[in-house]
């Protein structure tokens, strides 16, 4: 995706605007780095919208054919000028204003990841976005759109698979009586009408005494969640756990009983990737002795339990893929036979589709794309005295998320071999450290040890530490403090301390 | 507007304004060997090895570079052209140590085959000595500089491709290499090891660190996947022997167009980790310990029976997994909403 990004630039004419409070790799091929004070990017998005509206750079045809909310949202705007996001991002105004007329000339797409949702404004971040996407007419359009990138492999399909407490497959409402009554057919049993508990939730409930038992797969929330002492809390709390993973992970080693899984190289299956394309997962090699599948663990469960899950047992997955689809709309035109060679993007409602690469082309599929007035909402934790540093997390290039996997390979591990805080040089002086020292990081939830880097992506009050390393794990720092609508957490700002450890 | 069209062999083959002559005798499945010519990069004319005889034409052209003309005839495989890739072999044969029998790259190797293909033994000219030693300084690959035949490949994946700018020609004539940075290690240099140079290398300058422990790419089975790391998907050919993934390359398809990162091409070690689970474990006494599979299932069915039984099916909740596939995907949320009862169904996209 990077590369891909970096051709259109270099070689195509590609302009780039870069809003990251880190000055991050990509920022040199960047024609602007809009560098905001973490958790207020609401505000510059508004003020790139004002710039816009102000200088008269918006598409108003396609508000007034496409939109509706456009006049509550105009005036919502009258607030956020270049001046105030000067005063409260730290963005000089005349990068905004630059900015937003590069944003606006022609066609412009927006690519965003967690820096953008994990906030407690990060639903507000995505809409402010949408607003300024529809502003420019940019939605529905190929070169444009508003583009998350997803941060794991099947994100997507799980999401799409109704893996989520509020929908089911192709994101039908458990609480819509005419959706559930089509499940309920399809699978033959009643089922509950109430909204379910979100990951989250689920903790929470633990702590509360009211959720028993929990069935987690592939996932280590002891390493990647928000607060993460306050997740051992409730993983060492619920009565009874079952983990199913490849390792036997921080989280994997709480638990009341462990299976061992099959990895992506030993199955059959597809995954969905971040831009709606099914694609082929091929078993390539078996898995270890001992270990099974995913699918045909969760049939032998239910099957003890009483009950058929899957055609087969859960052993062949076209089988399992070919239930899926004739209960999920939007993949309804999908086959492993179609897909075989190339994948194909949903909405494909049926065998004469081709899929479809672009959303909302013609109309959006709620009919009218809806403005929503944003106002701003400051992150949950700032600086005080105590707590003088902003602490943003993230990845490394060479390790992925809690490490499980990629922590295995020596290789990687020479590259990015261990945690550390990432610090600018006016910052490290002043807290009295140099690069290579070890250092104590504390937030109001907890302490690690990691080793000082120097670095000059490093912005003077921000510092980064990579989630990865279980050992030190920035998750013990973060704040779970989380977004009303989507119940994300806003790991990417807290509040910290730093010291040098004494010898 | 009058079609395009020009010669190939004898046949007569319509053509866009734009093609060159390799690019209209590729599109009809017309065979011309190519060392340095790197689709989706700016095609160099470097290796001479796509020559081809153009009627009409002061010397033999380099098709890759060649425009496709209206009304031109040309030969592929002429004698003229044999002979001219016959001799660019037999010199680049003599320039360094293509020694099959120890390379790891034998049986995977542009060079090999069109020497194969051309009779071109090696024994024309007498071999010149390498120049550079072999870098050894990072923990992916190695750069065997006595193998290279200066096609530049690599040069164009990394500055075209992948836009890292980590790698160049270096110095003149004779003494030319490949450098990184000012001639630095590999590992000292820009690089973020995307291993794009070594997807592209046609011969064996470039190996994977451990190549000569490995079986060869041509002993493998290869079976074409979904990475499992980022949601890119990219499409990756895992090259398997012994039921081990002993090497990864990136398909030319979309989206990643044969490109993969650092992590896709080089983090695979997992999957044959000693560490990997073998056996269901239950707590027993505080203490994880090993049980039978049966055991394991029929606690969990018995547990969840009980729960859902005593405090309602709410009182369950399942975690899915982003990392598992669709069809997975699908029993986690049916198991939970059809066998236990409960929406309490999410997964770790918000993490």
């Amino acid at each position: 995706m990077g590369a891909a990004l970096k051709r259109a630039i270099t070689q195509h004419g590609t302009k780039l605007i870069v809003s990251d409070p880190r000055k991050i790799d990509i920022v040199r091929f960047a024609d602007v780095w809009l560098r905001a004070q973490p958790g207020t990017d609401v505000i510059w998005i508004n003020a790139l919208a004002h710039v816009i509206l102000r200088d008269g750079l918006h598409d108003r045809e396609y508000i007034d054919e496409r939109t509706e909310g456009f006049t509550a949202y105009s005036q919502s705007l009258a607030q956020f000028t270049p001046e105030y996001a000067e005063k409260m991002c730290g963005i000089p105004v005349v990068d905004l204003e630059k900015a937003a007329h590069l944003y606006a000339k022609g066609k412009s797409a927006i690519l965003y990841c967690m820096g953008i949702t994990q906030h407690v404004s990060g639903t507000d971040n995505v809409k402010a976005l949408a607003n300024l996407a529809m502003l420019c007419g940019n939605i529905g359009i190929e070169g444009g759109g508003l583009n998350p990138l997803r941060g794991q492999n099947n994100v997507q399909g799980a999401c799409d698979m109704g893996a989520l407490p509020v929908t089911y497959p192709a994101y039908g409402k458990v609480t819509d009586e005419t959706v559930r009554a089509r499940f309920e057919a399809a699978w033959s049993v009643t089922l509950s009408p109430n909204n379910g508990l979100t990951s989250r939730q689920m903790f929470d409930a633990v702590d509360a005494g009211t959720l028993q038992s929990m069935y987690l797969i592939g996932e280590n929330p002891v390493v990647s969640h928000a607060d993460s002492a306050h997740a051992v809390h409730c993983l060492e709390k619920i009565p009874f756990l079952i983990v199913q993973d490849i390792f036997l992970t921080e989280t994997a080693k709480l638990a009341d009983v462990v299976l061992p899984a099959a990895c992506f190289a030993e199955k059959n299956g597809t995954f969905s990737n971040t831009e709606r394309r099914v694609q082929r997962v091929r078993k390539a090699v078996n898995p270890p002795q001992g270990a099974r599948d995913d699918a045909q663990i969760v049939c032998d469960i239910a099957a003890q339990m009483g009950a058929v899950l899957a055609p087969e047992g859960g052993t062949n997955a076209e089988a399992i893929f070919n239930e899926m689809t004739s209960v999920t709309p939007s993949y309804a035109g999908l086959s492993y036979k179609r897909i075989e060679k190339n994948g194909i993007q949903w909405p494909c409602p049926d065998e004469k589709s081709d899929g479809t690469s672009i959303l909302h082309a013609d109309n959006f599929v709620r009919g009218k794309g809806k403005f929503h007035p944003v106002s701003y909402v400051a992150p949950a934790e700032v600086v005080d005295e105590t707590y003088p540093l902003i602490l943003t997390t993230g990845r490394v290039l060479y390790q992925y998320h809690t490490g499980t996997m990629t922590r295995k390979a020596t290789e990687l591990a020479t590259k990015s071999p261990a945690a550390y805080i990432e610090i600018s040089s006016n910052d490290a002086k002043k807290y009295g450290m140099k690069d290579g020292d070890m250092a104590k990081v504390s937030s109001r939830r907890g302490t690690i040890r990691v080793t000082v880097k120097l670095s000059e992506k490093a912005v003077d009050g921000t510092v980064f530490i990579p989630f990865h390393f279980a050992e030190a794990a920035a998750n013990v720092l973060t704040n779970s403090a989380e977004c009303p609508e989507s119940g994300i957490a806003e790991v990417k700002v807290c509040a910290v301390n730093i010291e040098p450890v004494g010898d | 507007m009058n079609t395009l069209e020009l010669t190939i062999n004898g046949k007569v083959y319509a053509f866009t304004q734009g093609e060159t002559i390799l690019d209209v005798a590729r599109r009809n499945d017309i065979f011309i060997p190519t060392l340095c010519y790197l689709k989706n990069a700016s095609p160099t004319g470097a290796c001479r090895m796509c020559v081809v005889e153009v009627k009409g034409a002061r010397s033999l052209v380099a098709s890759c570079t060649a425009p496709a003309g209206a009304g031109m005839d040309v030969q592929t495989e002429s004698k003229s052209v044999v002979k001219s890739r016959k001799m660019n072999l037999e010199l680049l044969l003599s320039s360094g140590s293509h020694d099959c029998l120890l390379c790891p790259s034998t049986g995977d190797c542009r060079l090999q085959d069109l020497a194969f293909r051309y009779n071109a033994t090696g024994k024309r000219f007498e071999r010149t000595k390498p120049k550079y030693q072999p870098d050894f300084s990072n923990p992916f690959l190695i750069r065997d500089f006595s193998k290279c035949i200066l096609c530049g490949r690599c040069v164009q994946a990394c500055k075209e491709v992948q836009v890292n700018n980590a790698i160049d020609y270096g110095y003149r004539g004779s003494d030319a290499k490949i450098i990184a940075k000012c001639d630095l290690p590999l590992g000292d240099s820009d690089c973020v090891f995307c291993g794009e140079c070594l997807q592209v290398c046609p011969v064996g300058a470039l190996s994977l660190k451990k190549a000569r422990q490995k079986p060869r790419v041509c002993e493998t089975e290869v079976v074409r996947t979904t990475c499992a790391y980022c949601g890119v998907g990219c499409q990756m050919n895992l090259h398997v022997k012994d039921n081990v993934v002993q090497m990864v390359n990136g398909v030319d398809a979309i989206p990643n167009h044969g490109s993969l990162c650092v992590k896709g091409r080089f983090g695979m070690q997992f999957i044959n980790s000693d560490e990997r689970l073998k056996t269901p474990l239950i707590r027993k006494n505080g203490e994880l310990v090993a049980a039978e599979w049966g055991e394991a299932l029929s606690l969990i069915a018995e547990k969840l029976g009980e729960y859902k039984e005593k405090n309602g099916a709410d009182s369950i909740g399942v975690l899915a997994s982003a990392r598992c596939t669709n069809e997975e995907n699908y029993l986690f949320q049916k198991f939970a909403r059809a066998v236990i009862g409960t929406n309490n169904v999410d997964h770790c996209a918000r993490y």
